[in-house]
């Protein structure tokens, strides 16, 4: 089923792909035409009860739609048809929504010592000036860099990000922390490595430690920015 | 006007009110006026170490709830007229002292005396709170083992939230053999973990525990290592150069100097 044909006068489209359908919602004319065009469309279509429910995605081009706009083509296009919008693609972002990003992906620059029992809470990249003890522990939201000595515990991606990395001068760390994993020191007695990266090694499911050079083909997106961008 | 400084360490055992006596004895030889103060209420030490035990009438916790003057809770020391010590309670707990009663009495000690030592209690509760509340400057002493390097880092950061100095380290009971054989941290691990000043380092040594057990302070006689340890602590508080004491029995002029060029402060 493609319905590929753009008429000068019509606003939406629904396409159909294998992970479902894409609805093209065109970012001229306001949003109550497109609701009531879309009401339309969607009143000629009578799913049975038992039909399975499609995911849909939205893609609105260079319009901005606020969360209740949202909310109404979610309770549109949701209820009795049912269909079930899991994502919303907007060239457009709001300028909170923006700033947040911005935030998620800054390098904060901090230039302190991290001892036993103090934890550092940051969101967005994390640099660090100085050392972190056995017992002190740094959170970040997207990547730690420590420039200086890892002996306590450094989490990155806090909310959930495994493609965040944690890079040190010296690293002896009781544990590294990414997003859900958690790697811990061996029990024998080690000596720490220099210059290297902790980050997740998805072949092996685990945390791996490696030099800091492999960063530039594993993680190629390695400012959260970026990352953002692709990946919306 | 004197200066408040806390002794502190986080662990318990690892030499608090050794040195409290010990470095309060050696600025009273010097000549100073010097009043010590154990902040550990229940669980006293100062006053046996200092010898002085039987001459307790009035305490802190007495001085807190207003029972009595703070100069008749002062003990004077049998060998030094300038020096004194303000004894803790036995009998109450730490709830009894709160952190303004404290500031309060250091300011009025202050207007008399040149140091006022305070001895900290093991911990970082209530105790901890009262003992800092009123102090200038903080040395943090630590052994060269893990868990009391780790206590004393903790320490250093809760200091740091403090209207206080950035606190002065003293390493006490080295036991040299254990250095060598990589059995203990050494001096320079220490440093680098804590990366605060040295102020002093104290061999372990069997006449610290002999001497306190006679109530007389080791600082007072003469020839021991530590006894040179602890006055060389005190001249450096001074504003003196002293190089820092060799861990060897013996050891030559030239590795003395090297020492001195590397640590001295």
């Amino acid at each position: 089923m493609n319905i590929n044909v753009l008429e000068e006068n019509q606003s939406i489209t629904i396409k159909g792909t294998k992970d479902g359908l894409t609805l093209f919602i065109n970012d001229r004319g306001s949003f109550e035409d497109v609701m009531k065009e879309l009401g339309d469309k969607l009143s000629e279509y009578n799913p049975k009860k038992d039909e399975p429910v499609v995911p849909m995605t939205v893609k609105l081009g260079d319009r901005y739609i606020n969360e209740r706009q949202k909310q109404q083509l979610r309770e549109l296009i949701g209820g009795k048809n049912r269909f079930t919008i899991d994502f919303f693609d907007s060239n457009v972002i709001h300028r909170d929504e923006a700033l947040t990003w911005k935030e998620n992906s800054d390098v904060k620059v901090i230039n302190r010592m991290v001892r036993s029992g103090q934890v550092l809470e940051n969101v967005g990249d994390l640099l660090l000036i100085g050392d972190v003890n056995p017992g002190g522990r740094v959170v970040t939201t997207g990547n730690v860099f420590i420039m200086g000595n890892l002996f306590g515990i450094a989490h990155a991606g806090s909310n959930g990000d495994r493609e965040a990395i944690i890079a040190a001068s010296y690293m002896k760390p009781s544990q590294l922390r990414i997003a859900d994993y958690i790697s811990r020191a061996p029990d024998y007695e080690t000596e720490g490595v220099y210059m290297e990266c902790g980050l997740i090694d998805e072949g092996q499911d685990k945390i791996v430690i490696d030099r800091l050079q492999v960063l530039s083909h594993k993680r190629k997106g390695i400012s959260g920015f970026e990352r953002r961008i692709l990946n919306g | 006007m004197g200066e408040a400084i806390v002794i502190t360490s986080g662990k318990g055992g690892v030499g608090k009110t050794t040195t409290t006596a010990n470095i309060g004895t050696a600025l009273a030889l010097m000549e100073k006026k010097v009043c010590l103060i154990d902040t550990d209420i229940g669980l006293r030490n100062l006053d046996v170490i200092m010898g002085l035990e039987n001459r307790i009438i009035y305490d802190i916790v007495d001085v807190i709830e207003e029972r009595c003057k703070l100069g008749q809770a002062l003990i004077k020391d049998k060998r030094f007229d300038d020096l004194t010590l303000l004894p803790a309670a036995q009998t109450s707990d730490k709830s009894a002292v709160t952190t303004e009663g404290m500031k309060k009495i250091i300011q009025e000690l202050k207007q008399t005396y040149d140091y006022i030592i305070i001895d900290c209690p093991a911990g970082i509760e209530q105790g901890f709170q009262n003992a800092i509340a009123g102090a200038d400057k903080a040395i943090v002493i630590t052994t060269p083992e893990k868990s009391s390097v780790r206590d004393a880092d903790r320490i250093v950061g809760l200091l740091e939230n403090e209207a206080i100095d950035p606190p002065k380290m003293v390493i006490n009971r080295i036991r040299n053999h254990m250095i060598k054989n990589g059995d203990m941290l050494d001096i320079d691990d220490i440093m680098q973990i804590l990366s605060i000043d040295l102020i002093g380092i104290v061999i372990d040594d069997d006449a610290v525990i002999k001497a306190s057990n006679n109530g007389e302070p080791v600082a007072l006689q003469g020839s021991s290592k530590a006894s040179v340890a602890y006055r060389n602590i005190a001249r450096r508080m001074l504003g003196e150069t002293v190089p820092l004491q060799s861990l060897e029995n013996e050891k030559g002029m030239f590795q003395r100097v090297k020492k001195f060029f590397r640590l001295g402060s």
